[in-house]
């Protein structure tokens, strides 16, 4: 099958039921998006389809066929990073940075849905995140300084 | 389409004509008192009342997820528009503070306020009419009871004439039946208190019982299965479509604790009812169980699985990389997602519930352990989302399939409105991994 990510098309050679997850790390080596928990409930894997948050690693690949993937590293790179991964940075919202990923993405989507959103609408979609570090108020920060640049 | 229409224009009518005798048919309206309420003493009674409140779940109703409890503002969004649910705090400018004893007992007997005006039929009072004045007098003790909070009413947002309340007079001599709950001689009293239970305060067909064109509960089809914040109140009576037929300790084990090994766990709006109950006293969820399993009878078991579904299809690989890893039944509940042979979301007549536990899952509960599953409505589309649901029918239920067209309305609706009722933490506070695995 055939995968838009970050708007490349790739051709995917892994069988039709494993997890996008795996195809973005293990084929396509995007590591931005991470493992962990492996069952949709910590929001470390997630990336956009169709600019729509996903966990990636309970949906599988086969099923995204005619999606427009977008991955951590299609918000910005290091050299470049894009607004939502500029306010995570000057906010200092990242400890480990396990689940960052995930937030910054998620939060993506939040901004393009709404634009400039209220306290609670950052606090229910970031609901589905966890992080153990305890950096909250720092994400929270961030989105919201995100949404204002 | 047609036929609701009609209804509709029917109902209109009705109101229109009640408006021109309004004037004769509003309710005698009582004196202004405006003294604050003495604490009521008697502890004894506050707790009946306060168990009593929670078996007429009137918290969930009453109270907003970010407001205190029974200060109302809650929206009810009908088909003729917004209705806010009050304060029933006894504060006295904006709650029930005012009220007498005879007061409340009146609004519960025969639906109106202070005032003697008609209450929008939203508070059930075609049910909470069946509640002994014994009982109305616990609760009001109760509420009266609670720390008064200054909420004030917002204004509700509905369409001419159910905008005017005396048109409600019409609707009321259309669809209230008032009186009080007679007990069946021939039956136990356990199925006799369970009736009077489910039927009165339990007001359990304000959402099991499907509603006509002028949002009145369907004479004769009561419990048959109706519809809650966009999802679907399974049948409770003869036509359960429970995968494996509910025993009276299941039951039992399930209002109290908010999930039962064979049943699985309470979700979406039936979620914070199991929290209300889970300190009511096991005799009075004891005599609901009697009562609905009596009524369910001893209806078929589940139908033998069709034999091996196509494994190939998009919709088993959905299954296999999204569905299986939680719900391939080696994981106990209720933290383990539901073996699906076992789920009503299956067999269901409705599939609305299972589009809405996909597309919404069940939400992690603040700071407290609870069933979870993610939300998967931005992973899938509505073809792969209707494919699944098929799919899924055949392999686990061996029922019926749905048809295309029931499938594509219930998703349509799910997706237009069943996001508002899947708030709920599944299970609710009640939830207690150690119970609710009694079995017969």
């Amino acid at each position: 099958m055939k995968l838009d990510v970050n708007g490349q098309v790739h051709d995917i050679a892994s069988e039709p039921d494993t997890p996008l997850l795996y195809v973005l790390r293990d084929e396509l080596h995007l590591n931005g998006a991470k493992y962990g928990c492996g069952l949709g409930q910590c929001g470390a894997c997630t990336v956009l389809a169709d600019g729509e948050a996903i966990f990636s690693c309970v949906t599988p690949v086969s099923a995204l066929g005619g999606r427009r993937i977008t991955t951590l590293e299609g918000l910005g790179t290091a050299a470049r990073p894009g607004a939502v991964q500029r306010a995570f940075i000057e906010e200092q919202a990242a400890q480990c940075g396990f689940c960052i990923p995930g937030m910054i993405v998620r939060a993506e989507a939040l901004l393009r849905a709404h634009p400039d959103p209220t306290e609670a609408q950052i606090r229910t979609a970031l609901q589905p995140h966890l992080c153990r570090c305890g950096t909250h108020m720092r994400i929270l920060k961030a989105v919201r300084r995100a949404a204002k640049a | 389409m047609t036929k609701v229409r009609a209804g509709m224009t029917k109902v209109v009518a009705g109101m229109t004509a009640a408006l021109i005798v309004a004037g004769c048919a509003s309710t005698e309206a009582r004196a202004p008192k405006v003294a604050a309420p003495k604490p009521p003493q008697d502890k004894a009674l506050l707790a009946r009342g306060e168990a009593l409140s929670a078996l007429g779940n009137c918290r969930t109703c009453h109270t907003r997820p970010d407001g205190k409890s029974y200060a109302g503002g809650v929206p009810f969004k009908t088909a003729f528009g917004t209705v806010y649910s009050t304060n029933i705090t006894p504060d006295v400018e904006s709650g029930i503070g005012a009220w007498t004893e005879t007061d409340f007992i009146r609004a519960m007997r025969e639906g109106v306020d202070r005032g003697g005006h008609n209450l929008y039929p939203v508070f059930p009072y075609d049910h909470f009419t069946h509640v002994t004045d014994e009982d109305d007098r616990a609760i009001y003790a109760y509420l009266m009871s609670r720390t008064p909070v200054k909420a004030p009413h917002p204004h509700n947002e509905l369409v001419f004439p159910v905008n005017i309340r005396a048109s409600l007079g019409v609707w009321k001599k259309l669809y209230f039946k008032p009186g009080p709950h007679h007990d069946d001689p021939a039956r136990s009293r356990a199925y006799n208190r369970g009736a009077y239970l489910v039927e009165g305060l339990g007001h359990c067909g304000g959402c099991h019982t499907p509603r006509n064109a002028a949002g009145a509960e369907e004479p004769g089809r009561e419990l048959d299965g109706g519809e809650a914040e966009g999802w679907h109140a399974y049948a409770i009576n003869a036509r359960s479509q429970a995968p494996v037929p509910w025993t009276e300790a299941q039951m039992t084990a399930y209002l109290k604790h908010g999930w039962q090994a064979d049943h699985g766990v309470s979700r979406g709006p039936m979620a914070p009812v199991t929290d209300e109950l889970g300190d009511v006293p096991e005799e009075d969820l004891r005599a609901i169980a009697t009562y609905l399993v009596t009524l369910m009878g001893s209806h078929a078991a589940q139908h033998a699985p069709a034999a091996a579904q196509d494994t190939s299809s998009e919709a088993a690989t959905i299954y296999a990389g999204a569905c299986a890893q939680c719900h391939d039944g080696t994981q106990p509940l209720p933290f383990g997602g539901i073996a699906l042979p076992h789920s009503i979301g299956v067999s269901g007549e409705s599939p609305r519930d299972l589009f809405n536990v996909i597309l919404y899952g069940l939400p992690a509960a603040e700071g407290e352990a609870a069933p979870m599953m993610p939300a998967f409505e931005g992973a899938f589309d509505d073809r792969q989302l209707t494919q699944l649901a098929a799919w899924l029918r055949v392999r686990f239920s061996g029922r019926e399939p749905w048809t295309e067209a029931q499938l594509e309305h219930e998703l349509r609706e799910a997706r237009r409105k069943g996001g508002e009722g899947a708030r709920y933490p599944a299970g609710g506070n009640a939830i207690d991994p150690a119970k609710g695995s009694s079995r017969p």
